[in-house]
């Protein structure tokens, strides 16, 4: 079995592992590191639900292996709400607009959407109309919602998202 | 859904890679770029490689020049940062009109330009890109660099002319000057999904006459198929509907595209005819705002 250590920081914190090669990211934050918030749905790619940050940018985290995220910085959803349990803005803005059922895709949503909004703070263009904010989170996939509420909930957040000009 | 057991090296030079693939006893190595195609394959374990080259270290892969009217992106350029690069979308329109359309901001994030070509869906954008834009890919081997023209690249289903032991290391396109327009077009069920069918066009006017017309399809054959007798019809003349409806025929009638769950070839067929008189239409008016 190949193993490497790596050091990676999570949510702020570093740590040193050691990770099977063929450990993907997500089985490595799920399992290893037990941050079980990151779901993962299709485990190719395809559905969104393991989303995380990876050095400021939304990556998928069950299409790289952990090895690979070595001295690399991953926000996962955990690390998003302050340490008294205030809800981050993202999280707070799909709260208000209850953008969720079962919950099963909701941290890779609340993560491509947080993504959004850190874009358009970097002043990046980023979707504004609903349209493109439907077609920027076309990757990922709920089976409950509808996305009505999602989207109602992605246009709040990132209406927020810049001190609130629009 | 997990990947099989395999050795891995990352090396931070290109030398290092090369070495690592050539050796003899690398037995069934596969290199490793963005993943976003190979990570997958390797989950659902329809890849079972013994020895794995991720490339990502590899600094000299990551960058974007532009010299003596000839832009190089780098194999391991990320596809969102050739998204945003003013280089690319001056010098290359097409692919900076092709980019949004792969997966997903989070899927470009991570995933390279080389990646893709090399990967060679033929329902990929980057392939039709490289095929439309006649792009020379560089590859480098145990045995040194050499050129390879995208005609003769891209030789089947996910086959392409690299050898084993060979990494794409760049891309290479003229850049496009004034009085060019460009323009791509899928259909696919969602964005992000992989095209039914796919057209890239660009246009060169002198005038108001089309001096040069590229035309590429996507998700119509084996491979990226060139529209050269649409090509040929376009040349010479000013782009109004009949021309382009005489060139959408031309081009439709030389493919065959095969039927599959996502449509049937007469579909596809109709698509095909439709993307083209959009999209060198759209090409033709940038051309003109490009003068």
């Amino acid at each position: 079995m190949s193993t490497r250590e790596i050091t990676v920081t999570v949510n702020g914190r570093k740590r040193t592992v050691h990770v099977e090669v063929r450990r993907t990211l997500a089985d490595f934050l799920r399992e290893d590191l037990g941050l079980t918030a990151t779901h993962l749905g299709c485990e190719h790619g395809v559905c969104g639900a393991c989303t995380v940050v990876v050095d400021g940018q939304t990556e998928r985290s069950c299409t790289q292996l952990a090895v690979q995220a070595d001295g690399r910085e991953i926000t996962t959803v955990e690390g998003l709400a302050a340490a008294d349990g205030t809800l981050h803005p993202v999280q707070q803005a799909l709260r208000d607009n209850h953008s969720f059922q079962c919950g099963f895709c909701t941290p890779g949503f609340v993560m491509s959407i947080y993504g959004m909004c850190e874009e358009k703070k970097a002043g990046r263009p980023v979707p504004c109309s609903r349209e493109e904010i439907r077609e920027e989170l076309s990757g990922n996939i709920c089976r409950c919602t509808g996305y009505q509420s999602i989207v109602d909930g992605a246009e709040a957040a990132l209406a927020g998202a810049d001190g609130g000009d629009s | 859904m997990k990947p099989p057991v395999f050795e891995y090296v990352s090396p931070a030079t290109l030398d290092d890679a090369i070495a690592a693939l050539s050796a003899p006893d690398a037995g069934d190595v596969k290199v490793l770029a963005g993943g976003q195609s190979f990570v997958p394959l390797l989950s659902l374990r329809l890849a079972q490689p013994s020895l794995v080259v991720d490339i990502n270290r590899i600094d000299e892969l990551a960058s974007i020049t532009e010299e003596a009217g000839v832009l190089t992106i780098g194999s391991l350029v990320r596809q969102r940062q050739a998204e945003h690069s003013d280089v690319v979308k001056k010098a290359c329109p097409l692919m900076a009109e092709a980019l949004p359309f792969i997966g997903h901001t989070a899927i470009r994030n991570r995933g390279t330009i080389g990646g893709s070509i090399a990967h060679a869906d033929p329902a990929a954008e980057l392939p039709t890109v490289a095929a439309c834009l006649d792009a020379e890919l560089v590859a480098r081997g145990p045995g040194g660099e050499r050129t390879i023209p995208a005609a003769e690249f891209f030789t089947g289903f996910f086959t392409t002319a690299l050898a084993e032991d060979e990494i794409l290391t760049a891309v290479r396109v003229r850049s496009a000057g004034p009085g060019t327009g460009a323009a791509y077009e899928e259909v696919a069920r969602r964005h992000g999904d992989f095209a039914m069918v796919g057209v890239g066009a660009q246009v060169r006017l002198d005038g108001d006459v089309v001096a040069e017309a590229r035309i590429a399809l996507s998700g119509v054959d084996i491979a990226p198929v060139r529209a050269s007798r649409a090509e040929a019809a376009l040349a010479g003349r000013t782009v109004d509907d009949s021309i382009l409806e005489e060139a959408a025929q031309a081009a439709v009638a030389d493919l065959s595209p095969s039927s599959d769950l996502h449509g049937s070839a007469a579909y596809r067929k109709h698509v095909a005819g439709v993307l083209i008189r959009k999209t060198v239409a759209t090409a033709a008016a940038r051309a003109r705002e490009n003068r």
